[in-house]
């Protein structure tokens, strides 16, 4: 599913520049849920934000599904981004003028599809995180839990290969967070491969596999027993 | 090609964006009202001008006598110089050429009676070409002409005025006024820009006026326009070599400055062009000051615009927009403000012009009004600047990476 072979990523600061990434080897398989762990500063965003190309390594290998990822102009990082992964982030990211129906039927409009399908298959996405009742508010209107199931729906909306979450769980309270991870557990189950950056033990061990970096290294790479997030709600 | 649904995306951002597109749009308003107001008042400046003395005929000149103030060729001082036919037909041949068109003028005063209206009028005896000399023009009927001064007929022409104060609601032409006692028809009423006393005014053929008063061939004045084609010097020189023949024929001192009196037009007329080109300069400033104050605007605020939405630009492109499709929605969402504002800031503009116009008048402002391509050239610009002002900034967005527009919060 995603393979990555010596992935090396450095910002310049000043004159100098910072090593982030020192050579990371990872391979994902499809149905896996991953998390990648980390103190601040140990470039567990870095490498999220570089497989979800929204950022560009500068050497090594990335392959999604088969699709080797370099060089890409800005138009096919967009059709790719488009086409094959979903975003969930700390901050949801909603757009504040739309509400939770429109922010989930725009990626949609940037795929081309028809006004009508796109609204049919984004109250079908909002009925899945439960908030059909929901679909007309905008984002203010809506809690921060509620806020990221919107996104989440987003994300799903596109029907990506695979769910990229940054630290979905950061802003939001723990009841809200274990509701928020077991809905993407469940998601997990029917068959997503999920990749997360967190730096919480307990929200890492509700995935399958915990990534942990160090000063742009992988220290451990791990599969653990899922701790299943319905358990604390 | 009309995409519907990127208009939808349009409109809702701009829908849920009030305080941001009113902003924008009230600038350029604010730009093009401004630009409108001051173009139209600075028009209404020059139409003042321009009426006070464009009235006549600017290559106009005129010939006139008086009494000699020197001794000459043995001829006494105090000797009253009278033109005559003859006269008015030597310059005619003369400066055949240089000579556009030409009249006499004999100047009366009588009562006029029609019915049991009355008044006195200012009549003038002149040729057909005095029409043109006065930019006469005609509202029902026609001019005096030539069968007219061949058989001395008894028509007159007489100005609106005349016909409102004397024929109440009834028309004039074709009706006999009494003119000291003597029945004239009128065969035209004429209007004149040059205000209410120029349309109390009476005209007649001149040899009418020679055969019924005095039986002469007297002439007061002559008047004449140059040939246009030429140019100020020329029109100098014309009218020195006229003065110097007429004071020779008339045995008149060259230095004597009363006998005869040529007074050219084209002396005034090139101090009066001067001034207008001076006026048109200012206006141009004015005009071009407020493009520019509105342009420096719009490329704030689309600065500003593109600023704020970073994030959201970020969203969007995480979400799989192409940075082209990015540009369009910002640039277009831009260009269609900035053209509804322009064009309310045109329409309030010219409804501001409509209203003060009464009041302007007296302050020398006539007709204040903007050409209506001035007016769409000037929202265009607009339009373009906010387009070449948002599109570099928005370029910029659509390229920069959707993560570090999103860190940015």
């Amino acid at each position: 599913m995603l393979k990555i072979h010596q992935l090396n990523k450095s910002y310049p600061i000043g004159d100098s520049s910072l090593h982030v990434l020192k050579g990371i080897n990872l391979n994902v398989e499809e149905g896996e849920m991953v998390a990648i762990m980390g103190s601040s500063g140990s470039g567990k965003s870095t490498l999220l934000n570089i497989i979800g190309m929204l950022d560009e390594a500068d050497s090594g290998e990335y392959i999604l599904d088969g699709l080797p990822i370099k060089n890409l102009t800005e138009k096919k990082a967009a059709v790719y981004r488009n086409k094959f992964l979903g975003f969930i982030f700390q901050s949801f990211n909603l757009i504040n003028y739309k509400n939770a129906a429109e922010n989930v039927a725009l990626p949609l409009y940037y795929q081309g599809i028809k006004r009508k399908e796109r609204q049919e298959q984004a109250m079908f996405h909002l009925g899945k995180v439960g908030l059909a009742d929901w679909a007309k508010h905008l984002p203010k209107e809506l809690s921060g839990g509620q806020k990221q199931r919107v996104a989440i729906a987003r994300a799903l909306a596109a029907n990506p290969k695979l769910l990229l979450a940054d630290e979905p769980t950061g802003a939001l309270d723990t009841k809200t967070s274990h509701d928020i991870m077991a809905f993407i557990q469940q998601l997990n189950d029917e068959g997503k491969t999920i990749l997360m950056v967190t730096h919480e033990e307990d929200i890492a061990n509700m995935c399958k596999r915990i990534v942990r970096l160090k000063d742009g290294v992988i220290m451990e790479d791990v599969k653990v027993t899922q701790d299943r997030a319905e358990n604390y709600v | 090609m009309f995409d519907l649904d990127l208009w939808r995306e349009i409109f809702q951002s701009i829908n849920m964006n009030r305080t941001r597109s009113l902003l924008s749009g009230f600038t350029v308003a604010f730009a093009i009202l401004l630009f409108t107001i001051l173009f139209g008042i600075a028009n209404g400046l020059q139409n003042t001008f321009a009426e006070a003395f464009v009235d006549d005929a600017n290559n106009s000149i005129t010939v006139q006598s008086g009494r000699t103030t020197k001794a000459n060729k043995g001829l006494q001082v105090g000797r009253q110089i009278q033109f005559k036919n003859e006269d008015f037909d030597y310059i005619k041949e003369e400066f055949e050429g240089k000579v556009e068109y030409i009249t006499a003028r004999i100047y009366k005063n009588f009562q006029a009676s029609f019915r049991g209206e009355q008044n006195v009028y200012d009549i003038r005896a002149v040729h057909p070409d005095h029409q043109f000399l006065e930019k006469t023009i005609m509202k029902e009927g026609r001019y005096i002409n030539q069968n007219d001064l061949n058989s001395k007929t008894k028509c007159i022409v007489i100005g609106r005025l005349v016909e409102e104060d004397l024929f109440l609601k009834t028309t004039a032409l074709g009706k006999y006024l009494n003119l000291g006692g003597i029945q004239f028809k009128v065969v035209g009423i004429f209007t004149d820009d040059g205000g209410d006393n120029e349309e109390r005014k009476i005209y007649m053929p001149v040899t009418t006026a020679q055969h019924l008063y005095g039986n002469n061939d007297y002439i007061d004045q002559i008047n004449l326009t140059y040939n246009p084609e030429m140019d100020y010097d020329q029109a100098l020189a014309f009218s020195t070599l006229l003065t110097k023949k007429m004071k020779n024929r008339f045995s008149v001192a060259r230095s004597d400055q009363r006998a005869i009196r040529v007074r050219n037009m084209a002396e005034g007329t090139k101090a009066v062009s001067q001034m207008t080109v001076g006026l048109t300069f200012i206006i141009l400033i004015i005009g071009l000051g407020t493009l520019i104050a509105g342009i420096v605007g719009v490329s704030n605020i689309m600065i500003f615009i593109v600023k704020e939405r970073t994030k959201e630009i970020g969203i969007r492109k995480a979400l799989g927009a192409s940075p082209k499709s990015i540009v369009s929605i910002i640039l277009i969402e831009s260009i269609f403000i900035t053209a509804i504002a322009g064009y309310v800031g045109l329409l309030l503009g010219i409804g501001v012009l409509e209203i003060v116009k009464p009041y302007l008048v007296e302050y020398f402002i006539k007709d204040p009004g903007v050409s209506n391509s001035l007016v769409v050239g000037a929202t265009l610009t607009l339009i373009i600047a906010g387009a070449i002002a948002g599109y570099l900034p928005a370029k910029k967005a659509s390229e920069i990476k959707p993560i570090v527009a999103l860190r940015n919060d």
